[in-house]
């Protein structure tokens, strides 16, 4: 860890060139290229529909990733609220144009140029305020359940809009990424056993509130054999193509359950399936195996920075990211119901990508800026 | 440190519960490995097979049918190319177009293309939908010169059955159709393929296993919306085997034309020795071929409205008093049981008394046939005789002779419609009306009428098994799928006397020489033939009909299914019995000798002519299967 000092020089542009993490961010361009040639294989060996159109966001997202990492971290620590403010009305706004909306859920806002999810926006948004509040709070403020009401209420707040859109994906995204933040940020641990026995007990009241397609994809969760042909069918694929693929892969582009079109929604949440199908156990691993060091080279990153908000921003990305990954393969492989995650970088979407390049745009500004040093009463004064 | 006031515990804490995180985090990633490596290296296998299970489609292949053919090697039942026109709609632009322009090729009549295109609207893009089958091979040169213009027609070559002798073979042949519900449960998978047709009547039926064949399989890629990606392997299956007849085509053809000239009949011809069946007749017939792809239903209800019963084979399904070909099992009887003698004689006046009833005989107009002994008895065929012979011999005695003749069960006839008659006896009278027998029921059964009843091709074996020397041939229209015939000189001998047997067919022979049947002798020398012959009676005449002499008036005003019945039976040559023949033609109101006479005589004129117990070349080329 780099030595701490006083009034140090503020980083000028060069050197944050000089400094950027370039193994960090070949990591991040091997997962798109990943996804790249997964979308290839996907569409029956053709760039197009999909993998041309991920390459080219890929790159533009790639040039965002790194714009945002030369952004001063004070930025980002005082844009903290605002930009939550801005989601939650944004998400606010879904809901409601949601109502009138033709379709049951209506995710998307339209700013012209592209669609925005504001839900997958949201996830940093969360990450950045709650990182912002634990900034200004103590050691022993963070023990007192008096000051946890109101990270609390960040994370209910969108939380429920989310769960109202339907996105029960999103919402327990939103859920674990924000218990993490309270963990790291120092909220007491018995408070976990009691939120988690509490939720335990609501269960059933949660069950009775799920919509109809989401209990069915519980219960098939439960027995994919129920419904192999309806709402199983996704599932008993996916482990087939899976299981199929064996120790070492069918090959590219040779994988059948995807390219007979047996595995559904192959492009998007169903891609892992594919990639393991084609490439094996070792393929599947590897892939893993590199999300698995871009969370915990992101972790690293946080606990290098000298300002508590870098810290937790760092880290609530990182577990954000992570929480990505497993929620989806684990529910690929079976492990937990269907909820709608995609695999960031590879699946195919724009703003899914968009959001988790932001993420790490901010990472590497945590990076680049860890040595700043910033008052727990900043901005208002030192 | 230069670290803020406070920060450095909440640095500490951050740092110890990241790590709990990072270490979560490791486990939740074991647990995602673990999981892989559970369902990609423990139950790949499964998975694998699973995988296949999705991707590969097993096909049956449709085997070709075994041909039938006659005893000279003839086919009597092919398989014709069906031409189909299909048509898969995403190969083509413009349906409507392509089908305007096909149109212009067939002809499709609106309700046709309304049925084409309510078939493209339910299937996939990809599956072809059938325009039209049976196409000319004129229609086929059209389309294919079209090509251009009929993107997406295909023009594809399956099977249909033919049948060469169309009407004059029917029931004997018999035809295929649709594999029904009932009869799936059958081991055989190949039923199950989409309009498979299976033998329904005739050899077509009793030999379907042997003309079945073997499906062949092919593996098909295919994806998940059940479109051919490609054919991984191909598993060709085994043709139908070939079935010889024991039939002669050009005896069946004959029979049937002479039979065409009567309204409703039916005929037999079989070997006596080997019981072969050299022809087997019943007309009128039907056409199998319409049968095979399809009958309208209006066809159908017309043919089974018909009361001359076309749909039925009336040679072995039809049942009929005997009437005097009867008097052959009666004559036997007595001889057998010793009831009479050789030399057995009998006066007839006309009538036959029996308690407070009489009995008629054909000559009683003329005082009736004077003192004869057995072979008159036969030969002019008098009633009074066999009442006297039938009343000494009793009913029990008779049927078992009967019985031992063929009579009164299915002779075994190895194609199916096959219906056994009926020969009373006191036991068969008690479980059926639990009553008991009346002698006078005895004396009506002496000459075939009462209760007796038969088919044509149990007349043709009685007489066969008589004209062998007692021998119990069966009669049989197929040969053993090797194509050779067994040598029938092993038949079972019956234990008649054979003086008893040759006392029969003497007056058999007396018969055609100088007794009813005296105007039918065979003038070709070495082919004269022995015979007896029959008419039934449906209707029973009152005493005031016979008592007027009107019978012939009164036949002549009965409806056509209250007329008599014509039969005869023979056999030729005389010296040498080869060939049966047996006639009968049903409710033709005339005497077995004026109406089934000729015809037997001009059939069995023609078998000896033709000889078909020489013609056996399928014995030379035993049938491969293919």
């Amino acid at each position: 860890m780099a030595q701490i000092t006083f009034n140090e020089p503020e980083p000028k542009l060069g050197g944050k060139i000089k400094s950027l993490p370039w193994f960090f961010i070949l990591m991040v361009i091997a997962v798109g290229a990943i996804g790249g040639g997964a979308l290839y294989s996907a569409a029956n060996a053709s760039f197009l529909p999909w993998a041309k159109p991920h390459l080219i966001r890929f790159g533009m997202s790639l040039l965002v990733m790194l714009a945002f990492a030369f952004v001063d971290i004070r930025v980002w620590f005082r844009l903290a609220y605002p930009a939550y403010a801005l989601m939650l009305a944004l998400l606010a706004g879904v809901e409601v144009a949601g109502k009138v909306g033709a379709f049951g859920a209506q995710r998307w806002i339209n700013l012209g140029f592209v669609q925005i999810q504001p839900s997958e926006l949201m996830k940093i948004a969360l990450v950045m305020a709650l990182a912002r509040y634990f900034h200004a709070r103590s050691s022993e403020d963070s023990q007192r359940l008096r000051t946890l009401i109101v990270p609390a209420l960040m994370i209910l707040a969108p939380t429920a809009f989310v769960l109202l859109q339907p996105n029960l994906g999103t919402a327990i995204m939103l859920m674990l990424a924000g218990a993490a933040m309270l963990l790291v940020g120092g909220a007491p641990m018995w408070l976990f056993g009691a939120v988690g026995a509490a939720g335990l007990a609501a269960l059933p009241v949660v069950w009775r509130s799920m919509h109809g397609y989401q209990k069915r994809r519980v219960m098939t969760f439960l027995d994919p054999s129920v419904d192999p042909l309806g709402a199983g069918y996704h599932i008993t694929q996916s482990r087939i193509a899976l299981g199929s693929g064996g120790l070492f892969g069918k090959g590219f582009l040779r994988g059948t359950q995807s390219h007979l079109n047996f595995l559904p929604e192959k492009q998007t949440d169903f891609i892992f399936p594919l990639l393991a199908e084609e490439w094996g156990l070792w393929g599947g691993v590897a892939v893993l195996g590199l999300f698995a060091l871009l969370s915990y080279y992101g972790i690293g990153i946080g606990l290098r920075s000298r300002n508590q908000f870098g810290r937790m921003l760092a880290i609530g990305l990182s577990v954000n990211l992570f929480l990505y990954v497993f929620i989806n393969t684990a529910m690929v492989m079976g492990l937990i119901p269907v909820v709608g995650v995609p695999l960031p970088l590879i699946s195919y979407g724009g703003t899914s990508m968009l959001a988790v390049m932001m993420g790490f745009g901010m990472l590497i500004s945590v990076l680049l800026h860890r040595d700043i040093k910033i008052s727990r009463r900043y901005p208002l004064g030192d | 440190m230069a670290v803020e006031r406070g920060d450095m515990e909440r640095y500490r804490t951050l740092t110890r519960r990241t790590l709990m995180l990072g270490g979560l985090q490791a486990g939740m990633i074991s647990l995602l490995v673990g999981r892989m490596y559970y369902l990609q290296v423990v139950q790949s296998g499964r998975y694998k097979m699973l995988a296949d299970d999705n991707r590969i489609s097993m096909r049956l292949i449709a085997p070709s049918r075994g041909l039938i053919v006659d005893r000279a090697g003839l086919v009597v039942a092919n398989n014709d190319q069906n031409f189909r026109a299909l048509i898969v709609s995403e190969q083509t632009r413009d349906v409507e177009r392509t089908l305007g322009v096909l149109s212009g090729i067939i002809q499709l009549s609106p309700s046709e293309l309304e049925r084409i295109r309510h078939d493209m609207a339910r299937r996939r893009r990809f599956v072809p939908v059938t325009v039209r089958e049976n196409l000319t091979w004129e229609q086929v040169s059209m389309i294919e010169v079209n090509a251009p213009d009929l993107p997406g027609v295909i023009i594809d070559v399956g099977e249909v059955r033919s049948y060469p002798l169309s009407d004059q073979a029917a029931h004997l042949v018999g035809y295929v159709g649709a594999v029904s519900e009932s009869e799936l449960s059958d081991d055989d998978p190949v039923l199950a393929l989409p309009g498979f047709k299976m033998g329904k009547s005739g050899v077509e039926k009793t030999r379907d296993e042997d003309l079945r064949g073997t499906a062949g399989t092919s593996e098909m890629e295919v994806n998940a919306y059940g479109r051919t990606i490609r054919e991984l392997s191909r598993e060709a299956g085994e043709r139908g085997r070939k079935v010889t007849l024991t039939i002669d085509t050009e005896l069946q053809i004959a029979a049937h034309k002479r039979l065409l000239q009567e309204r409703s009949a039916a005929a037999v011809i079989m070997d006596a020795q080997t019981g072969a069946v050299y022809a087997l007749a019943s007309a009128p017939g039907y056409d199998p071929n319409v049968f095979s792809k399809g009958i309208p239903s209006d066809l159908w209800k017309s043919l089974l409205d018909d009361e001359t019963t076309p749909l039925i084979n009336k040679a072995i399904g039809g049942q009929y008093p005997p009437g005097s070909t009867f008097k052959l099992v009666v004559a036997l009887a007595g001889l057998e049981t010793g009831a009479i003698g050789l030399d057995h004689s009998v006066t007839c006046n006309g009538t036959f008394q029996l308690g407070d009833h009489t009995f008629y005989c054909d000559a009683y107009k003329n005082g009736g046939h004077g003192t004869l002994n057995l072979t008159e008895g036969i030969a002019r065929s008098c009633d009074v005789y066999f009442y006297d012979v039938g009343n000494r011999t009793g009913i029990d005695a008779i049927a078992k002779v009967a019985n031992h003749l063929g009579l009164g069960a299915r002779t075994g006839l190895d194609i199916p419609g096959e219906h056994g008659g009926t020969i009373p006896s006191t036991a068969w009278k008690k479980a059926h009306t639990g009553e008991p027998w009346y002698a006078g029921e005895t004396i009506s059964c002496a000459i075939g009428q009462g209760q007796v009843a038969a088919t044509p091709l149990q007349i043709a074996t009685m007489v066969a098994r008589l004209a062998s020397g007692g021998h119990a041939v069966v009669p049989h229209v197929t040969k053993d799928i090797s194509g050779g015939e067994p040598i029938r000189g092993d038949w079972p001998k019956i234990d008649f006397k054979p003086e008893h047997v040759e006392a029969v067919l003497a007056g058999m022979r007396a018969a055609t020489d100088h007794g009813t049947g005296k105007d039918l002798q065979i003038k070709e020398p070495g082919m004269q033939m022995a015979g007896k012959t029959g008419t039934a009676q449906v209707h029973a005449y009152t005493v005031a009909e016979r008592d007027s002499g009107q019978i012939a008036k009164v036949d002549d005003a009965l409806p056509w299914k209250l007329k008599n019945h014509a039969w005869f039976v023979g056999y030729a040559p005389q010296d040498n019995p080869r060939y049966v023949c047996a006639v009968l033609v049903e409710h033709s109101g005339k005497f077995g000798a004026q109406a089934a006479g000729p015809v037997a005589r001009d059939l069995l004129l023609l078998t000896q002519q033709r000889d078909p117990a020489r013609i056996n070349v399928s014995a030379e080329l035993p049938a491969k299967p293919a």
